[in-house]
């Protein structure tokens, strides 16, 4: 698995989509923390661009990256190592050259200019956020073998997450407002990475006014260090099981 | 060499195998023949574990294939169409490959000095024409001395003389006693290395005959008109 990993990540490394994320990521970053006096606002005009621009190019590039490297999957297949081997070295590649990309792009100016507590929880997000989109992409890929079908998933669930999702809870809130529902807000929250993410960097900076309705009621529910805990782990969760989900499906998967 | 046992293979409403019984043996080299959508692929991806048939057992060297991927040490396997990832360069490939068999010590560099891809080792792999990522495919097929071959399409794609190096390299194997399993769709490119045809249609087994045989039955001098013939009949 190692050997292929390395292979497959200097070939993602040298893409050209990879390199101007890097670019991007740094020209945002950097010119937002030099236009800033305060570093907390800093902080908190970067953590919406990357809670969009993250979990996008992480998810569309994994899907096409995987769907482009069919022939080479199936040829790969045909040599004497085992399947799940070769999934997860393409997994591994990407999630570390997106996480390699984020760091070097947005990471080390927020590492410079943000407090160094902040600082970790941010990178760490965004690092689980690259982790996560480029999962859900294998799931997408391996449930729509037609190409175009799997990239409209991914966007659509990139649409879903990053756009609809809060929305849609603080819909059914106002809506339901004479029940007592804080319970299923949480629950609900739970079932969206880039809300989780938002919640575990506005938990860390403690500026409720900004944190959207789930937000709120995780602070209420869990208080601060629990609520960080909690929206870890279920982070972690996201990370493992989509792809978990994909590698049994390859296994079994006609190529 | 390989047993094949009432293979059947499902996709959707389609009957892409329908009960293949075959029984390839060691030194034979078996063209594979049919119309489009016949099975021929799906038979090879059978073959080197990439298609999971729905029924039936596939033995290769006394082993059944299920569940297992060491046999594949053995095969060497040559995509019709191969692509690469675009950043990787061919001495990276070759490397990557290497990587898989660890255990394999003596390479067979013949082919990759006769097309000349040492020379082209840093050229990243998008770069390369059709015929050039024909001729990649092609070595690393050939690099451990593989004792089965599997080539779909083999010389599609690939000049005249690069054409002629494969065959040549293709007879070379049959020589040292290699099964060499062939699907063309251009009969008379193989009549001098062929010596057993097999003929598939929507999937299943139409006949499994040597060379000589079917010339015979048929009376007929080249494979092409003696499988037009077989098939008026």
């Amino acid at each position: 698995m190692i050997g292929i990993l390395k292979y497959v990540a200097l070939d993602i490394l040298k893409n050209k989509i990879i390199i101007a994320y890097t670019v991007l990521l740094s020209l945002f970053s950097w010119s937002i923390f030099s236009l800033e006096d305060n570093a907390a606002k800093g902080v908190l005009s970067l953590l919406n661009i990357i809670l969009l621009l993250v979990p996008l190019v992480s998810i569309l590039f994994s899907t096409i990256y995987i769907y482009n490297s069919n022939e080479f999957i199936e040829l790969l297949v045909s040599h004497p190592v085992k399947r799940s081997s070769i999934w997860k070295a393409l997994f591994t590649g990407l999630s570390l050259s997106l996480i390699l990309a984020f760091v070097l792009g947005a990471g080390i100016p927020i590492l410079i200019f943000a407090d160094i507590s902040t600082a970790l929880i941010m990178t760490l997000s965004g690092i689980l956020l690259s982790v996560i989109f480029a999962a859900i992409a294998f799931l997408c890929c391996i449930i729509a073998r037609d190409k175009a079908k799997g990239i409209g998933i991914s966007i659509l669930i990139w649409i879903y997450l990053a756009l609809l999702f809060d929305g849609l809870v603080l819909f059914l809130f106002f809506q339901l407002s004479d029940y007592p529902i804080e319970k299923i807000a949480v629950l609900l929250s739970a079932f969206s990475p880039i809300d989780l993410s938002r919640i575990l960097i506005l938990l860390r900076l403690d500026v409720s006014a900004m944190m959207g309705y789930t937000g709120a009621v995780f602070q209420n529910y869990f208080g601060t260090s629990y609520g960080l805990l909690l929206s870890f782990f279920l982070l972690t969760l996201w990370s493992i099981i989509p792809f978990y989900i994909s590698l049994r499906r390859f296994n079994r998967k006609d190529l | 060499m390989i047993q094949i046992t009432d293979l059947s293979k499902r996709f959707g409403k389609l009957n892409v195998l329908d009960h293949i019984n075959l029984h390839l043996k060691q030194g034979e080299c078996i063209s594979l023949i049919g119309p489009n959508g016949c099975g021929k692929t799906t038979l090879i991806k059978s073959i080197l574990g990439m298609v999971l048939p729905d029924k039936g057992t596939i033995i290769f060297n006394g082993k059944d294939i299920r569940n297992d991927n060491l046999y594949r040490k053995e095969i060497g396997y040559m995509p019709q169409i191969g692509r690469y990832p675009d950043n990787m360069n061919i001495g990276q490939v070759i490397q990557l490959i290497k990587g898989i068999h660890k255990n394999e010590t003596v390479l067979d560099l013949e082919l990759a000095h006769q097309f000349n891809i040492e020379s082209m080792a840093d050229k990243k792999m998008r770069t390369l024409s059709g015929g050039t990522t024909q001729k990649v495919s092609a070595v690393l097929a050939f690099l451990f001395g593989p004792r089965v071959l599997i080539l779909d399409e083999p010389t599609a794609g690939l000049d005249p003389i690069a054409a002629e190096i494969l065959k040549e390299k293709i007879i070379a194997a049959k020589n040292r006693g290699c099964l060499i399993l062939i699907t063309s769709h251009i009969l008379s490119e193989l009549e001098d290395v062929v010596s057993q045809i097999i003929f598939m249609q929507d999937g299943k087994l139409i006949f499994h005959k040597g060379v000589d045989e079917l010339k015979a039955m048929t009376k007929q001098t080249t494979i092409a008109k003696s499988i037009i013939q077989y098939m008026k009949q």
